[in-house]
């Protein structure tokens, strides 16, 4: 056998395929339903699913070669989409015979299978060692194959796309609020964040009792955060009636995740400037720069790499906060799932939690790419 | 011309300087040396004003360090450090130009000075000019170091342990290096080292400092000649005294004009301590001289390493 990971991915993903439901059929949207396990479902058409398996399995016996890892990145590729493909028709064919109120989602052994095939694409992407720009390229070619069978309607019939079509416009909403909601937190965090984080890592002796604070905010659980601040902004609201300050919605959802955001914000401004070579300021220092030209030209640049993962970390983590901020009345994609959760309808949380991750998974690829970006033109590597 | 007034600086109860009053001549090598905590680093900070002294008063070319802004009269004093300290995100070409960017010359300015001091340095201009310092070695680092700090023509060039942190070898290229741009250059150096070879290597004037305090200073011949006391001789190393000396003094001193002798010639400008140990590897008494192009001068004796220096 030559290559490990690529077996241990094949084995979980048949495992997956042949042990657990494919599709689940319910009777309803909120009863759980039965499953229905692979070979019943793909009955004729997508028989050659079998054959992006079958090349995958014969690689896992074949010596590494950077063609061969192509290969197998296609025949992911091919699997991936394929066998969501195959689970969007099987369920428009057995929706055909069930009643209308019958609900066909993806099962456990399909979700399942879909995320191994992805990682079997990104493991053989990273064995082509292919630049990380083009591998970047290839993922994004995936999604889009993956967003045009979705916006092809070949999966209208899975139950997550009935929630979906229930609820476009309330949805498109809570994604817009979503958004709203990380941005209004994101952009103080930076404005008061970045400056602290500077000065921190000039004074040691603000630096502890800063951190020490944002340390406690950070232990603080985020619902009881928006409890604490509801009493304080009602009361602010009553006697300043024409600001529009209330106890509930997005100012204090804004507030708490800010005061959240601050702790990686700050921290990632302090431990960048922290890790610039001290040879270096003290040259910047001795040839007469002043504090200006030193920190803008030489350790703001030196400190961005740092700077960058915190903020990165910062993103992800404002994304899916956000979620609890439905609980103040904020909205979001946190009151699609909130209302899934208490109706139990398991298809309505998926509604709002795919697009939590996805959001996540888009700020931290753009915070990667921006830092790949940046790297090359501030600190480059040798050729 | 550098003028130092009985300037003081203590950090809390430690007098890192302790009432130097020193003159430092215009295009002279002068060396800081002592051991650790002696304070050389910090009188050397306190010239660029990275230290500001609590009480005295230093002058540069009779104006008082303290009109005007530091930055401005770091920019006309060359900085150079043990850490190199290169900026890892400018090329060697940006690194070098800084101070000239920072007082304002015209870019094509700029590059002539940058290429006319990497050639000035030993590095190729169009090789090297482009490079990011992680793509050079430890001693091109250093050199471009130097030349940064030589950028914009400065009075005065300060460096802090510049070659400690160097291999023997490059060590030895740089001080060559360092003496040759010295004669031709004409700026005032001052140096910080605990090197003492180094320091007499480089020649020029000793500043030995204890505690704070200038010990001696004067000429390395006069330091091992005439030490002010047994403190001295303990730092220039008592045991190598006899070596250091002879190795302030030249071939060509005790050369025997015309007469011949065996083997592989030295020549005139290398020290008696090279010869020394030339006579001892050999087991000879007697040793042929010659010029750089071969032609026979004559020959040195070993009993003559044993004179009085004329």
């Amino acid at each position: 056998m030559q290559q490990p990971v690529l077996a241990c991915l094949l084995v979980g993903l048949l495992g997956a395929l042949l042990g657990l439901p494919w599709l689940n059929i319910a009777p309803n949207r909120l009863l759980s339903g039965q499953g229905v396990p692979l070979h019943t479902v793909l009955a004729g058409t997508f028989w050659w699913l079998l054959a992006p398996l079958a090349v995958l399995t014969v690689a896992v016996w074949l010596p590494a070669r950077r063609a061969l890892h192509a290969v197998c990145a296609a025949a992911a590729a091919v699997l991936l989409v394929g066998l969501l493909a195959g689970a969007g028709a099987a369920a428009a064919r057995q929706a055909g015979a069930l009643p209308a109120l019958a609900r066909v989602s993806l099962g456990a052994g399909c979700w399942l299978a879909l995320l191994l095939a992805w990682a079997a694409y990104a493991d053989a992407l990273a064995r082509v060692a292919a630049g990380r720009w083009a591998q970047a390229g290839a993922h994004l070619l995936l999604l889009l194959t993956l967003a045009g069978l979705l916006a092809g309607g070949a999966l209208d019939s899975l139950s997550l796309l009935k929630e979906y079509a229930n609820r476009q416009a309330v949805f498109q909403a809570a994604l817009w609020r979503h958004a709203q909601i990380v941005g209004a937190a994101l952009a103080p965090a930076l404005l008061i964040g970045l400056p602290l984080g500077a000065a921190a890592a000039r004074r040691p002796r603000l630096a502890r009792p800063l951190f020490a604070l944002l340390n406690l905010i950070q232990t603080l659980p985020s619902i009881a955060l928006f409890g604490l601040l509801i009493g304080p902004l009602a009361w602010l609201g009553q006697v300043w009636p024409g600001s529009g300050v209330q106890g509930i919605g997005l100012l204090p959802a804004a507030i708490a995740l800010t005061l959240y955001a601050l702790l990686p914000v700050v921290h990632g401004m302090t431990s960048g400037l922290q890790q610039v070579p001290t040879a270096v300021i003290e040259a910047a220092t001795g040839m007469g720069m002043g504090s200006r030209q030193r920190f803008w030209q030489v350790a703001l640049p030196l400190a961005l790499p740092v700077l960058l993962s915190g903020l990165r970390l910062t993103g992800v983590q404002l994304v899916g906060l956000a979620v609890v901020a439905a609980l103040i009345g904020a909205g979001g994609l946190g009151a699609i799932i909130f209302q899934g959760l208490l109706s139990s309808a398991l298809d309505l949380v998926l509604l709002g939690v795919l697009p939590v991750v996805a959001l996540g998974l888009a700020v931290d690829a753009g915070f990667n790419l921006l830092a790949l970006t940046l790297a090359k033109a501030l600190v480059p590597r040798a050729p | 011309m550098i003028e130092l007034r009985e300037v003081h600086k203590h950090f809390g109860p430690v007098r890192a300087v302790d009432g130097v009053s020193l003159r430092i001549a215009p295009g002279s090598l002068t060396a800081l040396i002592g051991a650790s905590g002696s304070g050389k680093s910090t009188l050397l900070r306190l010239i660029n004003r990275l230290v500001e002294y609590d009480s005295g008063q230093i002058l540069l070319d009779g104006r008082d360090i303290r009109d005007g802004p530091p930055e401005a009269l770091r920019r006309r004093i060359g900085y150079v450090i043990q850490s190199i300290g290169l900026f890892p995100h400018w090329t060697v070409a940006r690194n070098i130009g800084a101070v000239p960017l920072l007082l304002g010359w015209p870019a094509r300015q700029i590059a002539r000075r940058v290429d006319e001091l990497l050639t000035l340095l030993g590095l190729d201009p169009a090789a090297y000019r482009g490079r990011y310092p992680h793509q050079l070695s430890g001693g091109q680092q250093q050199r471009v170091g130097v030349a940064r700090a030589l950028a914009a023509r400065p009075a005065v060039l300060l460096m802090d342990e510049p070659f400690g942190a160097l291999d023997p070898l490059t060590r030895q290229s740089l001080q060559q290096a360092l003496a040759q741009l010295q004669q031709s250059l004409g700026s005032t150096i001052v140096l910080v080292t605990h090197d003492i070879d180094e320091a007499l290597r480089l020649g020029g004037r000793l500043v030995l400092l204890d505690q704070g305090r200038i010990v001696q200073a004067g000429t390395p011949a006069q330091l091992l000649t005439e030490p002010v006391s047994a403190r001295v001789t303990d730092f220039l190393g008592r045991a190598t005294l006899g070596q250091r000396l002879l190795g302030l003094r030249r071939v060509a001193e005790i050369l025997r004009c015309g007469e011949l002798a065996d083997g592989v010639p030295l020549q005139p400008e290398q020290s008696l301590q090279d010869a020394l140990a030339a006579f001892l590897a050999r087991r000879v008494q007697r040793l042929p001289v010659a010029d750089a192009q071969g032609r026979p001068l004559g020959a040195i004796h070993f009993i003559d390493l044993l004179q009085d220096p004329r």
